[in-house]
């Protein structure tokens, strides 16, 4: 007979791969709290609320900061275009080479990511391109439109194609139909792409470090902070409330995509 | 007038002919059928009708008017697809209402139509339901509603009684029949089933490789083959080789004869070998084989029976020998 209950074993083992996982996380978030301010000591040898208060005033945080949101948010805003557009025209057209430019678009999130960054460093020397917030943006988008597409391209693939002919055959021109039809369909997937993209350019530090320049998004002010220590548990503020806030968005885009798991559009 | 004309319309796609010469003349208020095998050609034309596709040679007309260069969105005709192609992220009401609302109709006026619409379809009272609410057939209804409230001039259904099972597919097939008759729309209707097409149209065309076989009235169609093909898709006919009929009348052409037509007898042109036996009911099946060629008869309950193996004699009356002088 079938148990339903897991040997003990079995348990031991799902707890300690969980504790292995998420014991280092919450040790980040145990220091924000420490009074200990050079290096990080087991057990702390007291806790402080303090380092909230200086974490809000230094501006370099500040700065990280909204540098980081500026980039994942343009970054965002042009893989949901591009990534749109290309999902649409692989899965709604037929042409020549469509098969390649699939793989070709997928292909930057299969390459490491020393990779993609030294080949935009090395193409941006070669442009004469200086180092601004727009090549970072730029090494960002070659993964947000991966994610994006691979969304948009499943949603495509889910609603009937049926769907666009019959707002065409009830009297709706091309831009019509992508309001009333196409748009309300998509919209999910495209809020869960935009979610992912987002949360992945905002804690990038690879292609970022080949990309930036003198600035410093938060991932890289964060690395910086650890090899010359000043104020230590800041970062660990830091890293605490980043948690947070790039947690939220994969939740929401977890809990959006949960109930869609039938097929827009099905006929039958 | 002529609701639809095709003249000499092709469709090919690469090197397959999906339709390859077509003339096609489908009258105002008609239903009209087009039935065939898949790939056949027949849906393709339905679409060509609804401008979802573009004849690669030919000249296609609706209501007179050339419609070659017209998207489907400026064309009098609405359609109701094969797989209902109902919009998932509406309710049943703004479903129904779509054509309405992009026409600039007002919300009040529009949802009064498209009530109006499921009324008529006996859907009234469905409109906050969502399609993924709904079964098979009720789908099927709102989708014709959603045609209907447009008011088209021709109505083109693909298959849309393919989807549903048996008792609800001929009480669909009647309410169809009554629909158009009240409003009187040329309704252009696609089927694989012969039943289907035979019982609910004015007129059927026969397809084939992309080309029209015969078009005709369903008696026409079922009784008058011109070609062996349509003698065994539509009407399950036997059809009997040149050479057999050229000994038996001593013309050079094929024929058919329908099994219900087939008497056994002592002594007949025709002497057929029983290869099988099947009871359906009111009647039974007898398959013979007679000079290489398969036959099929029907015989009433109270005919005496063969059996298996026996050696028979058959025969039939004098008209009922259909000779298909157009066709090899």
């Amino acid at each position: 007979m079938h148990s339903d209950r897991a040997p003990l074993t079995l348990k031991l083992a799902a707890a300690g791969g969980l504790l292995f996982l998420h014991l280092p996380i919450l040790l980040i978030f145990v220091y924000a709290f420490t009074t200990e301010e050079k290096s990080f000591a087991w057990p702390p040898p007291g806790l402080t609320l303090k380092w909230f208060a200086v974490t809000w005033h230094r501006p370099d945080v500040w700065e990280a900061l909204a540098l980081s949101v500026r980039v994942a948010a343009i970054s965002t805003v042009l893989a949901l275009i591009l990534g749109t557009l290309c999902a649409a025209a692989v899965s709604r057209t037929r042409f020549f080479g469509r098969e390649t430019i699939s793989l070709l678009v997928i292909l930057p999130i299969a390459l490491p990511g020393v990779v993609t960054g030294i080949a935009l460093r090395s193409a941006f020397s070669l442009a004469d391109v200086p180092f601004s917030t727009w090549t970072i943006v730029l090494g960002h988008a070659t993964f947000c439109v991966v994610i994006v597409y691979n969304n948009a391209v499943a949603r495509f693939r889910r609603t009937s194609g049926s769907l666009i002919e019959a707002s065409m055959d009830l009297g709706a021109n091309m831009f019509q139909t992508l309001r009333h039809v196409i748009m309300p369909n998509m919209a999910t997937a495209l809020v869960v792409g935009g979610m992912l993209a987002f949360a992945l350019s905002f804690d990038e530090v690879i292609v970022t470090t080949f990309t930036a320049g003198q600035q410093q998004t938060l991932p890289i002010w964060m690395l910086e902070e650890l090899v010359r220590p000043r104020e230590r548990p800041v970062t660990n503020v830091v890293a605490m409330v980043v948690a947070l806030v790039t947690m939220l968005p994969i939740l929401g885009a977890y809990y959006l995509t949960r109930g869609t798991d039938q097929v827009a559009g099905q006929g039958k | 007038m002529s609701a639809v004309t095709f003249d000499k319309v092709s469709r090919h796609f690469g090197a397959v002919r999906a339709v390859d010469g077509v003339d096609l003349d489908i009258a105002e208020g008609e239903f009209f059928a087009m039935l065939g095998p898949s790939g056949s050609g027949k849906t393709t034309c339905l679409r060509l009708i609804a401008g979802f596709e573009r004849p690669t040679a030919g000249d296609i007309r609706i209501f007179g008017e050339p419609v070659a260069d017209l998207p489907p969105y400026k064309r009098q005709v609405n359609t109701v697809f094969q797989d209902y192609a109902l919009f998932p992220h509406l309710n049943v009401i703004d479903n129904v209402a779509y054509g309405l609302m992009i026409a600039g109709q007002g919300r009040k006026p529009r949802h009064k139509a498209a009530d109006e619409a499921l009324e008529m379809v006996r859907l009234g009272g469905y409109g906050a339901r969502r399609p993924s609410e709904l079964s098979g057939g009720q789908r099927q209804r709102v989708a014709l509603a959603r045609a209907l409230v447009n008011k088209p001039r021709v109505l083109l259904l693909d298959e849309p009684l393919g989807a549903l099972d048996l008792k609800l597919r001929e009480q669909m097939q009647e309410e169809l029949k009554t629909l158009q008759r009240q409003l009187g729309i040329t309704f252009v209707f696609v089927t694989h089933d012969q039943g289907e097409a035979l019982s609910m149209a004015d007129r059927v065309a026969v397809f084939n490789e992309g080309r029209i076989i015969q078009v005709g009235a369903p008696e026409d169609i079922y009784f008058r083959p011109e070609v062996p093909f349509v003698a065994d898709f539509v009407g399950s006919s036997n059809v009997l080789p040149a050479a057999l009929v050229a000994r038996l009348t001593g013309e050079n052409c094929p024929a058919a004869i329908r099994p219900e037509r087939l008497q056994l007898a002592e002594d007949g042109p025709v002497m057929a070998r029983v290869t099988g036996l099947s009871f359906l009911g009111l009647t039974t099946r007898v398959s013979f084989e007679a000079e290489g060629t398969r036959l099929t008869a029907l015989l009433p309950q109270d005919a005496p029976r063969p059996a298996q193996g026996d050696l028979v004699a058959l025969t039939w009356a004098e008209g009922d020998l259909h000779l298909m002088r157009a066709g090899l």
